[in-house]
């Protein structure tokens, strides 16, 4: 942190009508730590030796009332002591001359109003070290605790709607992993860099060349689905004429996955980089139970008609019904006249368009980090294995469900592990019914 | 000078080593049995933190954690391979890369008293130190201290005897029946062989050998820390196998220090140039490049039979 004009200014503690509720009063104390650990070092300046003890006395039984007329007292090394008495809005400050050292901060209990009591027995008398010109915020709460006041299961709708949007955004990638293995055989390792891809063509465009996100977003999409095309041209197409086994194929793409994960890497510098616009949309409220954005509404509707359109076209156009006939089977496909080749060079580029565009949406939440696509792809097998691999329907409920389990999931176990739930629905669904909740028995032996 | 002595000195170092076993576990895999496993590293990591925990806060004798390293490999390999064995391959594949990651997530963050999250686990190696009865090594040309020489001491002389014993099993008829799986499963099915049963021994074979490559690292590095296994890891050492060429008992061996002779002098080389960050990101790069390219033109690697590896999922 800089000294100079630009130092944030003496914290101003929170004062004025008390904002009600509990997550006010969260935020507030929140605020001040960070304002007090944001303001110290240019605190510094103004006093050259000597600490600060500060801190605000509310009272949760009485909606964060402050407590005034309580007295702290201040013990340094040497027995001197310094006090002070909090103020109409609860606050108290103590300045202790000196290098610092160990300090006891004391709460003289015989000064607290009526009615008001320390949330444990014990909390009025602290030790702690303070260092040199150091601003050391100091709590004590009174009151019960009124914190964990939201239940797990008032979470649940907001961490079901989370999760219903994860997976729906999710689905887009699943369903051309499932497209390009339903007409190739091919699991396509590399695919969460198709989703990668999408976000960092969305940020490069839209930041540092400055094209406006409505804009960039069809741009990515169109440049996806381009590269998605060469691909197979330069790559699989070839391959598959020569006859390369699927499993060296699988080999291929973890190289690609590989390289393409590093070369962005190396393109992003190991930065994680943020869109600039429509990051923090205002929140709404949905009749209590969950809040959502503008950008979720957006984000929803173009996934909607775009998976539904996917799907529909694989049903009803010539295209579609090709599509699943050379996944039915290529060889019989090809002796009706169907261009085989055609029809998997269509499946890549959609697919490479849907991932793009699952990761331009990604990019919201996760942030554009280059390893975005590796964190997906567990995700992704996860979701096409439980609906069943090379089915889209099925890569669409996969999706939904893996997402809303991952959510929900956080009610009972950290948010860091969460992704190895949706390992065990994997290996799970495997065990009971390993063709996926809507694949086909012959397609798994 | 430092570009030739310091690729020379990696490729017998502690870390080619533990590579060394974990691509000649995945050789079982791949090579002989066609299994494609992706997850090699949780194998190395199952076996390194059963080792160092062990040891660390349990005080188990050192012998009796790497027996409970072995133990916990053979029951990931059951864990792996019990969902998937019955399927066509790319489950396989799946669910071992699936696992790899979640065994890392659950070492960096759950347990934390035991595993020290990214911390890693300490302090386990002084029972196999007690050991070593050798001075540290000051020679012309290359110099190692008399930890690793003795973890290299050890470790080559294991990697003598997998090879051995890979050599004598492949040779027998368990092992013809492998190779048989890997060319044609049904055939060898309607010889009333047990498919599974078979696939599910060369899983947990081959796992087991990965395990030592963990114990080796860990030894090497006398720390076991998550982030030395995720998925990159498993992918180098099939690199370095493909490199060698699959189902040859020698490739593995040869494709690791190859391998790491390159990775090292590649980084001397561009050590002027550019930052280490920047070093690292590059020859990642030609790592993965380097896979397409072997798969795509010389898929037999330097040893292998073309003819030998025509393996197909479908």
């Amino acid at each position: 942190m800089s000294t100079g004009p630009h130092d944030p200014p003496r914290p101003g503690l929170p004062s004025g009508p008390r904002r009600r509720g509990v997550i006010a009063a969260l935020l507030s104390a929140l605020l001040v730590g960070l304002l007090v650990s944001l303001a110290s070092p240019a605190q510094a300046s103004d006093t050259p030796d000597g600490n600060v003890v500060r801190g605000v006395l509310q009272n949760t039984a009485d909606n964060n009332a402050p407590v005034e007329g309580v007295t702290i007292t201040v013990t340094s090394q040497d027995g001197q002591e310094y006090a002070d008495t909090s103020d109409a809005a609860g606050e108290f400050l103590i300045e202790v001359p000196g290098e610092g050292g160990p300090v006891t901060i004391e709460l003289d209990m015989d000064t607290l109003p009526e009615g008001v009591t320390l949330r444990e027995e014990g909390q009025n008398v602290r030790k702690v070290v303070l260092l040199p010109n150091q601003e050391m915020p100091v709590l004590f709460a009174m009151g019960p605790d009124t914190r964990d006041v939201e239940t797990k299961w008032d979470r649940l709708p907001g961490l079901v709607y989370s999760g219903l949007l994860f997976g729906l955004v999710l689905s887009l990638a699943a369903l051309g992993l499932s497209m390009i293995f339903g007409t190739t055989g091919l699991t396509n390792f590399a695919h969460g860099e198709l989703v990668g891809l999408g976000a960092l063509l969305a940020y490069f465009l839209s930041v540092p060349m400055g094209i406006p996100f409505l804009l960039a977003v069809p741009l990515v999409v169109v440049i996806a689905m381009a590269l998605g095309w060469a691909q197979d041209r330069g790559l699989w197409r070839p391959l598959r004429r020569r006859g390369t086994s699927l499993i060296a194929m699988m080999i291929i793409t973890i190289g690609m996955q590989l390289a393409l994960r590093y070369l962005y890497q190396f393109l992003t510098d190991g930065q994680r980089l943020n869109y600039q616009d429509y990051l923090t949309p205002p929140p709404h409220d949905f009749f209590g139970l969950f809040t959502y954005t503008s950008r979720d509404i957006a984000i929803i509707v173009v996934s909607v008609l775009v998976v539904v359109g996917v799907i529909l076209a694989l049903s009803f156009t010539r295209l579609g019904r090709a599509t699943r006939a050379v996944s039915d089977n290529p060889a019989l496909a090809a002796s009706t006249g169907i261009n085989v080749d055609r029809v998997i060079s269509v499946v890549w580029i959609i697919g490479a368009g849907l991932a793009a565009l699952s990761g331009v949406f990604l990019g919201f939440v996760q942030g554009v980090t280059y390893d975005i696509g590796q964190l997906v792809l567990l995700l992704l097998f996860a979701a096409v294995v439980a609906g069943g691999l090379g089915s889209v329907w099925g890569a669409l409920i996969g999706s939904l469900l893996i997402g809303v389990l991952l959510d929900v999931s956080t009610l009972f176990v950290d948010a860091e592990v969460k992704n190895a739930g949706a390992l065990l629905l994997l290996v799970l669904i495997l065990l009971i019914r390993p063709q996926g909740l809507l694949g086909r028995k012959e397609r798994i032996g | 000078m430092d570009l030739l002595t310091t690729p020379l000195h990696d490729m017998f170092g502690p870390v080619t080593l533990s590579y060394v076993f974990l691509a000649m576990g995945l050789n079982i895999h791949y090579g002989y049995t066609g299994l494609l496993n992706f997850g090699q590293a949780a194998f190395a990591a199952v076996g390194a933190y059963t080792l160092a925990v062990s040891v660390a806060s349990f005080d188990i004798p050192f012998v009796l954690a790497i027996l409970l390293g072995v133990l916990a490999a053979v029951l990931l390999g059951l864990l792996m391979g019990i969902p998937t064995l019955r399927l066509r391959a790319d489950y396989l594949a799946i669910v071992t890369i699936a696992v790899a990651e979640s065994c890392r997530l659950i070492f960096s963050t759950q347990w934390k008293s035991h595993f020290h999250a990214r911390d890693g686990v300490r302090g386990f190696v002084g029972g196999f130190r007690d050991l070593n009865p050798l001075p540290d090594y000051e020679g012309r040309v290359l110099s190692y201290n008399r930890n690793d020489l003795w973890v290299m001491i050890v470790g080559w002389a294991l990697v003598a005897l997998v090879c051995l014993l890979v050599w004598l099993l492949m040779r027998s008829p368990w092992g013809r029946v492998l190779k048989g799986i890997r060319e044609d499963e049904n055939a060898v099915r309607s010889l009333g062989k047990n498919v599974y049963s078979y696939k599910m021994q060369a899983l947990v074979f081959g796992g087991v050998i990965g395990a030592f490559g963990g114990f080796i690292g860990a030894l090497g590095n006398a720390s076991v820390v998550p982030d030395d296994y995720n998925t990159d890891v498993t992918f180098v050492a099939l690199t370095m196998l493909i490199l060698g060429g699959a189902a040859r008992v020698m490739s593995p061996v040869v494709g690791a220090m190859l391998f790491w002779g390159l990775f090292s002098f590649m980084g001397v080389l561009l050590d002027d140039v550019m930052s280490s960050n920047q070093i690292t990101m590059i020859r990642w790069i030609l790592v993965g490049v380097a896979l397409m390219l072997l798969m795509i033109f010389r898929p037999q690697g330097i040893f292998g039979d073309k003819k030998e590896l025509a393996l197909d999922a479908r």
